[in-house]
Formats: structure tokens, C-alpha cells, sequence
């Protein structure tokens, strides 16, 4: 185990192990301070970062954080990164990598270059040397395209996941949120509802009525039900019509236990979404959501920080080639996030280092009420990711999530987000929301009264109008 | 959408929200919210904070309970902002805790949680009617417990010498709903004791939910069941009616 110090104000600190010096280096946040593991002051903060960075990134291959034969999160990173993509990076230390990163050299086809050859902790190290608007910055020039239905990740796009939850399952409600979602210009990425339960029989019922709402005003985006991978295992071998398999990730293989997954469960899914053979060329099927906190919230942490192993469930993910991955970063609460400063910050740095590992990288811009948080925070977070170029985000009716108690971004707040930075949905789905009469000519989308709109019919049928 | 008066046309959202609650058809000022659904949403949310940052009234609440006998305890977390960052602290004892050595069949634990309210309006209810249920049992004194977490439970209701104990606590709010109480029965309390381990009643509340006369119903059947059967938890519940008594674990 490798030991590092720095002096800090005439004080000298010492590191033992990365686990410790990463957690050190992180920015406050309440969850690595549960875990007793956050830096006691601001100057050994610091000092942490000082040591960080003139440590080799070649330090990540021959020290793991979380041991190797203990954990299988650990053996898939290490027996599958890419050398021969890490190689222009492997003098370089942590702190030479972040300049590097902010380099005009490093433009979007360097960075997806070297993203095989960049390993979750060498991404969660150097994100802890920069400041939110490096975070940014470097992630605005990373583009991670992904296709089903329809092209995510373009130039200049902004696409939504419309998530019509509702808390008792009825599929009239769902089919309405899921319409005020459409009239708003909402769910190119994906249509996906969270079921209040975990029953088989109300997860088919669910996943017929968006398919065939899908497939009979032939939208071009892809459907949901985000019940658990071994339900929609169980799903698709009934034939139910499962465009994307759903499941929430954690960065240890203990962690992941405690979501009841594993990785040779995952791949399971995710063969048998492929052999349905609904996805595009590019076999984009899976969904993933990680947050940070999950590893502690399972206690399951390895005493690793809780934004390195946020950084290694993004990992997991790019192992299964996702259309679609979010941060669901407000969401866990203030135990691991406690505040909108944390919130923002930790929203940035899953969107960073979700882009620099390659992953289709979106986020849920939301909050808990019992955190210290609020509408103008998620605005903030909100601008800063749509800045960033972030893959999609996550909306609800009015913000309000009926379901899941908490507050994500409104249809309305996208829609201001989207004119506000030029930003336009998927280009198959902007066609059909010309085709629909909700976008104009020049792209801008202006949600038509329902009762004069060509999607009144669903109304009717989910029991208006 | 420019909300433009069409007198005569029946609004299509009106029977849309027949099927849900959810926040649809709100109209458009520009591409943001009408500003009447901006005051409401941020109303809703301000109730819930107050619900969460609310000090439970332990004298009310003492008085609600007579003629039980009534005793009070707190956690290790000696405040708000403390309890919210570290659930920890509040899953354990004060080091000064007054509670008497005992034995009861069952003890009730009211717990503040993450909303004062929800105790405050629906716990008296509840734990009278669960008593009125309990003819013959040995009940524990009452235990009100501030900036405690469902896990306070286990410490207290080993001091007590409960072979039960019931934890009525706060569920976090949301914005519909600031005031929904849940409940955890442990067979056995003692600090250590997994989540996996308790049955809950969740969502009991005046605004759709569960009532704490159905809860109390539904209490007594499980706490009949867990002396006779000598556990809780996944075990129990598994034979439990279909009504379905599984929830969001709140805390």
C-alpha cells in the first residue's frame, strides 16, 4: 500500500493507502463524513490534493482501492482496460492529466481516444483537482453518441427521459402524465415509468400500454418499465415488448448484492434484450441509474469515498455498451449529499467522469424534502449540465414526483432550458414532433392546447376528453 | 400554450386528472410555469420542510396518550441539521437515557422521524386503538423519542424488556403528503437488529391513506402473530393478508 503527505500551513499530512488519500482529496459532502472518512479539515483537503496530484496514473493499475480477489467490480475494471488506449497517458500524473484534459489538444476524438485506456478511479481522481468549470468544460467536448428509435448525444441536442410515475400503477394515470409529457416535447430518450411495485403481472400491463402508445402514434423513442433485471429477465421470456432492461448500479460487487444484481445477471439481461432484436445496429439496450451513496447505504463501502465508487458503478455500466445511464444524484438524500452546493457538485462530477469513461451520460436534477435544497439549486444544476452538453435529463409533471416523493425537473423546465441554450430533442423525434404540431419549422416547440391537438385521442383513451 | 378563454369547450385535463394526481395540463407562461403553479409547488414544498424541521410537542403528545404512563428519550443526535447528516446517531441512546428495566409484551416507541406532524395528528389515534385491541398484554410505557431514527427502537425496547416493540414514526414528506406516519414491529428488539428483520405499516395518514383505526387493525393482527410465531420480518410477512402490508422503509 503506497503512502503519500503534503505539507499544510507549517503541518505535515499523511496518506496511507489511495482509498484514504482519494477520500481526503474529495470536496465536503455528508456521506464520506458518515463513513468517517472525509478529510478532518480544509487544509488537509488540500493537502490531499497536493499529493494527489504528483501521483503517477499508472498508481491505479498496480493498486487496487477495493481488493481484486475480493470483489468482481474490481476484476472486471483492471482485466479490461484497454493498454494500448492508456498508453499516451501512462507518464502522466494525476495532476498533469487534468491540464492535459483541459488542453485545446484533448478535443472530442482525443478524449474518446483514450476513454478505454482510463480507468473509474484514475476518472474520480483527477475530477477531484478541478474546480466545477473544468468539470464542465472538458465534458462539453466529450460527445458520447448512442441510437435506438432515435439518435441521442448529437451536437447540440437535449434529449428527456418523461417519467410518468404514478402511485398506484394505473395505467390511465400513466398514459396521462406520459401525454402532457409529449405535448411538452418531452421523451426522446426514453418513455420509462418506475412501478410502485414489484409485481410481474402490473410490469406487463405497463410495458403493453406504452408500446403499443408508442408504436400507434409511431413515436420514434424507446419505452421503460424500470422494475428490477431479473423481472424483466422474467418479462421478456414471457414476450413482453422490453426495448430497454433497467438496473440500478453500485461501484463494489457487495453493493451490487445489495440490489440483488450481478455482473453475469446483467449480461444475462442483456442477451436476451439483444435476441428480441428491437434495438438499433448498435445494440443499445440497457438503462442504468447510479447515485452516490449507494455503497455506504449498503454498507459495502470498502472505506472508498463515495464519488470514486459512484465513478466505478459507471464502471459496471460501460461494460454492457448502456443507450442510457443517469446520476440520480439528489435522490439518496442529505445523509450522503446534504445541501444544493453538494447536490450540484457531485452532479457535475457523475456527469464528468460518466463522459470521460464513454457512457451515454445523463442525470436527474432533483432533491429530497429533507434536504437543504430547492428549485433554484435544480435550476442551477440544471443550466450548468445543459452548458456541460449532458446526454438527457429527467422530467416529470409540474416537478412533482407523486410516486417517489421528491422533486425532479418539470416538462417546463426542459423546454426553458432547451430555448434558453439552443438546444433541440433527438432529430427523429424533433420530425415527429413537427409531424405532431408541436414543434414549428424553425425547431422551437410550443405545447398545442389538448383539445385541439392530434394526440387528443390518447386522452380518450386514457379515459379524457 | 396562451390560455386563451374557450368558454363552452369542456377542458379535457379535468377528467385526465381524475386518473392521477400528478401535476399535468399547468398551461405555459412563455416556456415556464404559470406562476399560480409555481406558488403552489413551492407551498407544498414549504409545508413539507416545516414537517421535517418541526419540534415534535412531547407534552401534547404525552397528553394525548393518558392514562398510559409516558417516558421520554432522544437519540445521540443532539439537533436537526446533526439527525439529517447522521442517521447513525440517531438509531442510538443518549447516554442519559432514563429507562427502567422491565418486562412488557410490547412497548410502543412514538419517534419523531422526519415529520413531527404525521406523530403528532395520527400516533395518539393509533396507539389507543392498537391498545383497545390488546386485552390481557403486558404494555410497556410509552416512549416518546426525538431526533430518533426506526432503529431507536431496538435500544429501547431491550432496556424496557419488551419482547415487541413498535416503532411509530414520521415517514419522510412529500409534497402531497407532510404528515404520513409509518410503523416498525421488532420481535425482540435489540441494537443490531436488520431492517429485513421488522414488518411496517406505511402510509397511514387522512388524505387517501391508511387510517390509524385499519392500521391499528392490521397492528394488532401482526403483533398477535409475531408472539405466537416468535419473529418478525420477511418470515411474517409472507403470510400476511393481501391487503399488503410492505412500504418504503422511512428511516
Amino acid at each position: 500500500m503506497g503512502s503519500w503527505s503534503a505539507i499544510a500551513g507549517g503541518e505535515s499530512h499523511r496518506f496511507d493507502g489511495l482509498a484514504t488519500l482519494l477520500a481526503a482529496a474529495s470536496p465536503r459532502r455528508s456521506g464520506d463524513e458518515l463513513a468517517g472518512i472525509a478529510a478532518g479539515s480544509d487544509a488537509r483537503r488540500v493537502a490531499a490534493r497536493l499529493a494527489l496530484a504528483d501521483l503517477p496514473l499508472a498508481a491505479f493499475l498496480s493498486e487496487a482501492v477495493v481488493p481484486y480477489e475480493a470483489d468482481e467490480v474490481t476484476r472486471l475494471i483492471l482485466d479490461t482496460h484497454d493498454a494500448r488506449a492508456f498508453a499516451p497517458l501512462s507518464g502522466l500524473t494525476v495532476g498533469a492529466f487534468r491540464d492535459w484534459l483541459l488542453s485545446h489538444e484533448a478535443d472530442g476524438p482525443a478524449l474518446a481516444a483514450v476513454s478505454p485506456g482510463v480507468t473509474p478511479e484514475m476518472a474520480a481522481a483527477v475530477s477531484k483537482l478541478m474546480r466545477n468549470q473544468d468539470l464542465i468544460a472538458v465534458a462539453r467536448k466529450r460527445r458520447v453518441v448512442s441510437a435506438f428509435r432515435c439518435t441521442l448525444g448529437l451536437e447540440g441536442r437535449l434529449a428527456t427521459r418523461l417519467q410518468p410515475n404514478h402511485p398506484a400503477d394505473d395505467p390511465r394515470g400513466i398514459a396521462a402524465s406520459t401525454l402532457d409529457g409529449l405535448l411538452n416535447g418531452s421523451g426522446d430518450a426514453v418513455i420509462g415509468v418506475n412501478p410502485a411495485t414489484d409485481s410481474l403481472p402490473t410490469a406487463l400491463t405497463l410495458l403493453e400500454m406504452l408500446d403499443g402508445l408508442r408504436a400507434r402514434y409511431d413515436i420514434p423513442t424507446q419505452t421503460c418499465v424500470l422494475t428490477h433485471v431479473t423481472n424483466a429477465i422474467a418479462l421478456m421470456a414471457r414476450g413482453a415488448p422490453v426495448d430497454l432492461v433497467f438496473q440500478s448500479v453500485a461501484g463494489t460487487e457487495g453493493a451490487n448484492r445489495g440490489f440483488g444484481v450481478d455482473l453475469a445477471t446483467l449480461r444475462e439481461a442483456r442477451d436476451a434484450a439483444l435476441s428480441l432484436n428491437r434495438a438499433g445496429p448498435s445494440g443499445e439496450v440497457m438503462y442504468f441509474e447510479t447515485g452516490q451513496g449507494s455503497a455506504l447505504s449498503a454498507e459495502a463501502h470498502h472505506g472508498v469515498d463515495q464519488q470514486t465508487l459512484e465513478a466505478r458503478a459507471q464502471g459496471v455500466c460501460r461494460a454492457f455498451r448502456p443507450l442510457l445511464v443517469n446520476t440520480v444524484v439528489g435522490f439518496i438524500g442529505p445523509e450522503y449529499l446534504y445541501d444544493g452546493k453538494q447536490i450540484i457538485r457531485a452532479g457535475l462530477e457523475d456527469h464528468f467522469c460518466g463522459k470521460l469513461l464513454g457512457l451515454p451520460m445523463g442525470a436527474d436534477v432533483c432533491y429530497t424534502n429533507h434536504a437543504e435544497a430547492d428549485g433554484d439549486d435544480m435550476d442551477g444544476l440544471m443550466t450548468l449540465l445543459g452548458v456541460a452538453g449532458v446526454h438527457f435529463l429527467i422530467c416529470v409533471p409540474g416537478a412533482d414526483d407523486i410516486m417517489l416523493n421528491y422533486q425532479s425537473l418539470s416538462f417546463h423546465d426542459v423546454l426553458a432550458l432547451r430555448a434558453l441554450l439552443g438546444l433541440r430533442p433527438a432529430p427523429e423525434f424533433e420530425a415527429w414532433l413537427a409531424r405532431m404540431g408541436i414543434a414549428g419549422a424553425d425547431g422551437a416547440i410550443r405545447p398545442p392546447p389538448l383539445a385541439s391537438s392530434r394526440l387528443l385521442q390518447l386522452a380518450q383513451e386514457a379515459g379524457g376528453g | 400554450m396562451a390560455e386563451t378563454p374557450r368558454a363552452a369547450a369542456p377542458d379535457p385535463w379535468a377528467r385526465l386528472r381524475g386518473a392521477t394526481r400528478a401535476r399535468i395540463g399547468l398551461g405555459q407562461a412563455g416556456d415556464a410555469l404559470p406562476l399560480r403553479e409555481v406558488l403552489a409547488l413551492q407551498m407544498a414544498h414549504a409545508l413539507a420542510r416545516d414537517a421535517v424541521h418541526a419540534p415534535l410537542d412531547t407534552a401534547a403528545l404525552a397528553e394525548a396518550l393518558r392514562p398510559h404512563p409516558v417516558l421520554q428519550a432522544r437519540s445521540a443526535a443532539p439537533d436537526r441539521g446533526t439527525y439529517l447528516r447522521r442517521p447513525d446517531l440517531g438509531r442510538r441512546l443518549h447516554p442519559g437515557a432514563a429507562l427502567p428495566a422491565g418486562a412488557c409484551d410490547v412497548a410502543f416507541v412514538l419517534a419523531d422521524g422526519l415529520s413531527a406532524t404525521a406523530v403528532q395528528r395520527h400516533a395518539p389515534a393509533l396507539f389507543h386503538a392498537c391498545l383497545a385491541r390488546l386485552p390481557g398484554w403486558r404494555i410497556g410505557p410509552a416512549v416518546i423519542a426525538t431526533q430518533a431514527r426506526v432503529a431507536l427502537g431496538d435500544a429501547v425496547g431491550e432496556r424496557l424488556g419488551a419482547r415487541l416493540v413498535a416503532v411509530l414514526i414520521g415517514e419522510r414528506p412529500g409534497l402531497s403528503v407532510p404528515d404520513s406516519l409509518g410503523v416498525y414491529l421488532t420481535f425482540e428488539p435489540r441494537p443490531g437488529r436488520r431492517d429485513s428483520e421488522r414488518n411496517c405499516l406505511s402510509n397511514i395518514h387522512a388524505q387517501g391513506g391508511l387510517s390509524p383505526e385499519l392500521a391499528a387493525a392490521k397492528l394488532a393482527w401482526l403483533m398477535r402473530e409475531a408472539l405466537n410465531r416468535k419473529l418478525t420480518g420477511t418470515g411474517l410477512k409472507d403470510d400476511a393478508d393481501p391487503a399488503g402490508l410492505d412500504g418504503p422503509a422511512g428511516g
